[in-house]
């Protein structure tokens, strides 16, 4: 992970509050009972929730390195997802995985309208806006100006191509090289990928 | 046995149907016409699902649709779209 979280002023929410509302409260008391009728164990839950912290955007940087530095994986990768991930070791869940490759006339953007559905498995725990009402009703809605907000500038000749995550599939987006990166090893090409440009929400990588 | 009933690139309706129960179609996209973008593979029905049985499985499809197909006033060009997944008992071919 780069320092990206620290100077973007855009990625900035206030923490969550304990949970106050009837759905939360349902949810911890659905919790209880859960873990009272012997369904699983809060050791068994721990661990899950390790897992998912221990995946990190890292992971999908090294994703599209390798995507970027052989195209024949590429190929595989553009074809199903889940087969070429799980190539380079990673454990998915068993989700469908799409990815989406943007070009020079082409963004892909990521959201979940129902509810939150995210790529978990591979690039650990989702952002806070990406679970907002807001984000979700409004990119499907008005992605141009949604992205212009995240400092995603998109001229006419880009189509904006919005994935609505809406059953079994989990995406990941591919995003573009950056120029001047041709002799580039592919762990310092990893080390460009930030998160948000997995998920659609940046397009240009920043190679200072 | 469970061969996909659409192809790629097939046109096809979104069924607009309010079911009172847990379902993964969005309001915003029920009744809309899109082109068949890809065949994805068979997964436990979440009309079933949610009341523990989600069988048989359903095929899912991921839809294109034009964005200005889906909202008033867009504000983009005609050929932004939007792709979504569903199951194919919410599917039929459209002219």
């Amino acid at each position: 992970m780069t320092d990206n979280d620290h100077d973007h002023s855009r990625t900035f929410q206030p923490d969550h509050a304990e949970p106050t509302s009837e759905g939360a409260r349902v949810g911890l008391a659905l919790r209880e009972l859960l873990i009272g009728a012997g369904h699983y164990t809060p050791e068994e839950e721990q661990e899950v929730i390790a897992a998912m912290q221990g995946a990190s955007p890292a992971d999908g940087g090294r994703i599209v390195a390798r995507a970027w530095t052989d195209p024949a994986y590429k190929d595989r990768l553009l074809e199903n997802g889940a087969t070429a991930i799980r190539e380079l070791g990673y454990e998915l869940e068993p989700y469908e995985f799409t990815v989406m490759e943007n070009d020079a006339n082409t963004h892909n953007v990521i959201v979940c309208t129902l509810c939150s559905c995210y790529p978990r498995s591979l690039l650990g725990m989702s952002p806070a806006w990406y679970k907002s009402a807001s984000y979700r009703s409004r990119v499907v809605r008005e992605p141009r100006i949604v992205l212009a907000e995240f400092g995603v500038e998109l001229t006419d000749e880009v189509d904006v191509r919005v994935h609505d995550s809406t059953a079994e599939l989990r995406y990941m987006v591919l995003p573009q090289r950056p120029d001047g990166t041709d002799e580039w090893s592919e762990e310092k090409l990893a080390a460009l990928i930030t998160r948000d440009s997995l998920i659609g929400t940046q397009r240009v990588l920043r190679t200072d | 046995m469970n061969a996909p009933a659409f192809a790629v690139g097939q046109r096809v309706r979104i069924a607009d149907r309010a079911p009172p129960v847990h379902h993964r179609v969005p309001s915003y996209a029920k009744g809309k016409v899109g082109l068949i973008e890809r065949v994805c593979g068979l997964h436990g029905e979440p009309e079933k699902f949610i009341r523990g049985d989600g069988m048989p499985a359903r095929r899912i499809y991921r839809v294109r649709i034009p964005q200005s197909d889906l909202w008033q006033n867009y504000e983009g060009t005609d050929r932004d779209k939007l792709e979504i997944e569903i199951f194919e008992h919410w599917l039929e071919l459209a002219e």
